[in-house]
């Protein structure tokens, strides 16, 4: 028998290369050197053969000026600015388009299945054929669809079909009124953001006392009422400081309002109608993984048929809903680079298009291109896996 | 969107080509590339009258087209060795750089950026062109000065592209672009209404107003807002190749004015004359430092025609377009053309 005091036996410390842990950390550590090596080797093997071919490398044509015409950009644009600049009003332009698609599509897409899963035979058939027609013709056809055959048959400017004297549809765009604020009417703009941040203090507070005491106020309502009247009364107050610019024919067009040009709108509608289908299905398929015991357990309970879908049935859905509704996102704004097909200025259009053929700079562009998307996919990404994560908290 | 994938699988072949590629163009590459392979590939727009269009046949026809021809016979003696490459404008010089065809001869304007800044060089100008307008008559337009506003459909990647927008900055007017991958979509665009006004080299604007459903519901205006020097591109750095088209081109003037044709070369071959004699090979062996046999420019003209023949039959007056020879004449008939002497 050993005494109890005697240590246990030590083990020795294998040498480095018998530990699997320190091994992997080697065999990680190489990979990653290799790889550097190999990027190394094939940016420099590039940029000699760019040289030797006489083909100008860098990204000094940024700084040059561009020379061309845009016809639709967010911020000052001349055919004087550089081609730096034609670089973010193309993707200020994409991130215009995507933003519009993806807020349609949602829209659309929860409508469409949430109606697919309707009682009423008539409403679930129309939702099912929308999803079986647009999700299954190239999106391709969809945008062509929209422009040559709707947009380019709509009147000459002369001819426009209007809308109280004031809106105008043809086939150079819609042309709506712009608002024009006068001096005090940012406060209006102040009230509206008040109103919206006490609405949302309202929600919450109102669900906190919900929880205590079991009484809820009819917290939607009010908040509705507060958004609408506070920024309501300090716009008349201040004397009403908005003017509508109306678009007048003049010359060639309309000038004044806002034009949403042809080419927008056909990509929007598509883009729009096209990923709507697919979160159609999505949403049919999240709302049917609830199992149909959770909704007869709420009902036991005696909520109403809207609680149960807001408070049972959606909230556990969203959890099957957001990852399959991320990449519909992440398609849709990839896809948005078909808008070249159609002559929408995207950043694909305007400077992996005409900025590429005109400095002739293939490598610089597409790489800045490729760039872009795959940053805009991982930004979507990211938010929506922080969105998923808080939802998922609700789980018990 | 045919095009579009095309651009960028273009692009993407041509980084690909550039990553992997060992070393510069080497002189006589090219020409020994086009020998083995037993065809010239050549670079045409995607229909163009005149320049280069498919005829009913799906035979390709025009004069730049023709130029292509040209750079056949002198090589291997049969015209008919050529395979045409469409490509629209944003395509063609990535498809130039990556080795994908061999000479691009689609209505390319020279300019300074392109000569020396893309690896390529222009060889000639097969044609002297300048930008101009196509209006719709209704507009009741009758100068460019008029158009302060107006939208206009114009093709991506083009010189006429940037021209717009020097000429409305100069002369302080605005202007709306819309722009389009394609031909046919450009001239879509513009009978749609989508645009008042196309724009592009004015050659091509008559060819673009007879193929319109009405061709007198528009019209061109007097105005030419730029020069438009077209001429076929090789890559930079193999000089043989680079002469023999540009000596192609060369013969052909030169026996316009020398008064050699197709009909009448046979005959003239066997000429004691010493500038006809260097023309046709039987003096001296001018082709042999570019790496062609010596009756190259006998075999141009015998099977392609001189430049006024081809001007003629694509462009001129044996053809629906019906341009003047203008600029285009020999130096000889109050034109610019103009060859340097084969001696
Ligand atoms: N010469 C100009 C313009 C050439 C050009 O592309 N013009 C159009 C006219 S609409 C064309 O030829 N398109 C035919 C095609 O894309 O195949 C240039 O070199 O940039």
């Amino acid at each position: 028998m050993t005494t109890p005091s005697s240590p246990p036996p030590r083990r020795e410390t294998p040498p480095f290369w018998r530990d699997p842990a320190k091994r992997a950390l080697l065999f990680q550590a190489l990979m990653l050197a290799a790889l550097f090596a190999v990027i190394g080797f094939i940016v420099s093997n590039t940029l000699e053969n760019l040289d030797a071919r006489g083909i100008t490398t860098g990204f000094g044509f940024l700084h040059d000026t561009a020379g061309f015409g845009i016809v639709q950009s967010l911020i000052d644009y001349t055919p004087q600015s550089t081609y730096g600049r034609t670089f973010l009003v193309g993707l200020l332009n994409t991130l215009l388009v995507s933003t519009l698609g993806i807020a349609a599509a949602t829209i659309i897409g929860f409508l469409m299945g949430i109606a697919r899963l309707s009682p009423n035979w008539l409403i679930a058939r129309i939702a099912g054929a929308y999803v079986e027609i647009f999700r299954n013709i190239p999106l391709l056809l969809q945008i062509f669809f929209w422009y040559f055959a709707v947009l380019r048959s709509l009147p000459s400017p002369r001819q426009s079909m209007s809308l109280g004297e004031a809106v105008f549809l043809n086939i150079r765009g819609l042309v709506v009124p712009a608002p024009v604020g006068g001096p005090g009417f940012v406060w209006t703009l102040v009230a509206l953001a008040v109103a919206v941040i006490a609405a949302i203090v309202l929600v919450r507070w109102n669900r906190r006392r919900q929880a205590a005491t079991g009484d809820r106020l009819p917290a939607g309502w009010i908040s509705a009422g507060i958004i609408v009247v506070l920024p309501a009364v300090v716009f008349i107050a201040s004397g009403m400081p908005l003017t509508w610019d109306i678009p007048k024919l003049g010359g060639f067009n309309f000038s004044g309002g806002i034009t949403v040009l042809p080419e927008l709108l056909a990509l929007w509608l598509a883009l729009s109608i096209y990923t709507g289908a697919f979160i159609a299905e999505i949403v049919r398929s999240g709302i049917q993984a609830v199992s149909k015991g959770q909704t007869e357990a709420a009902r036991a309970l005696s909520l109403s048929g809207g609680m149960t879908l807001r408070l049972v049935v959606i909230p556990q859905a969203m959890r099957v809903i957001i990852p399959p509704l991320t990449s519909q996102y992440l398609n849709l704004i990839k896809n948005s680079s078909l808008a070249t097909a159609i002559g929408y200025p995207d950043l694909v259009s305007v400077f992996a298009g005409t900025t590429l053929n005109q400095t002739g700079q293939a490598i610089e562009v597409i790489m800045m291109t490729m760039a872009v998307y795959l940053t805009l996919s991982l930004l979507v990404s990211m938010f929506m896996n922080w969105f998923n994560a808080r939802m998922a908290l609700v789980e018990r | 969107m045919l095009h579009n994938n095309k651009t960028l699988l273009c692009s993407a072949t041509a980084i690909m080509a550039t990553l992997l590629a060992t070393g510069s163009a080497q002189a006589g590459e090219t020409m020994d590339a086009v020998k083995e392979r037993g065809q010239v590939v050549c670079g045409v727009s995607t229909g163009l009258p005149g320049f280069s269009t498919p005829d009913d046949q799906g035979n390709w026809e025009g004069i730049d087209v023709d130029v292509c021809h040209g750079v056949a016979a002198a090589v291997f003696g049969d015209a008919s060795k050529v395979q045409f490459v469409p490509l629209n404008a944003k395509e063609r010089f990535t498809a130039l750089q990556s080795g994908e065809i061999d000479v691009l001869s689609r209505n390319t304007t020279w300019t300074a950026t392109r000569d020396t800044t893309l690896g390529l060089n222009f060889t000639g100008v097969s044609f002297y062109d300048g930008q101009g307008f196509l209006v719709k008559e209704s507009l009741g337009i009758d100068s460019a000065k008029q158009l302060d506003g107006a939208a206009f459909c114009v093709q991506s990647g083009t010189t006429t592209e940037l021209n717009l927008a020097d000429y409305f900055q100069a002369h302080d007017m605005s202007f709306e672009p819309v722009v389009f991958d394609t031909s046919d979509q450009t001239v879509g665009g513009f009978e749609a209404g989508r645009c008042d006004v196309l724009t592009s080299d004015t050659s091509q604007l008559n060819a673009l107003r007879i193929k319109l459903s009405d061709p007198d519901s528009a019209k061109v205006l007097p105005e030419v807002i730029s020069k438009e020097p077209l001429g076929p591109v090789v890559r930079q750095g193999d000089d043989q190749w680079f002469n023999a088209v540009k000596w192609t081109l060369f013969a052909m003037i030169n026996a316009e004015e020398m008064g050699i044709s197709s009909e009448n070369a046979d005959e003239m071959k066997g000429s004691e004359k010493p500038g006809i004699a260097r023309f046709m090979g039987s003096e001296g062996n001018f082709g042999e430092a570019m790496g062609l046999p010596a009756d190259w420019a006998y075999s141009i003209v015998s099977q392609v025609g001189n430049y006024g023949e081809v001007f003629d039959r694509n462009v001129g007056a044996g053809s629906p377009l019906n341009i003047e020879r203008g600029l285009n004449a020999l130096w000889t008939e109050g034109g610019i053309q103009y060859a340097p002497p084969i001696r």
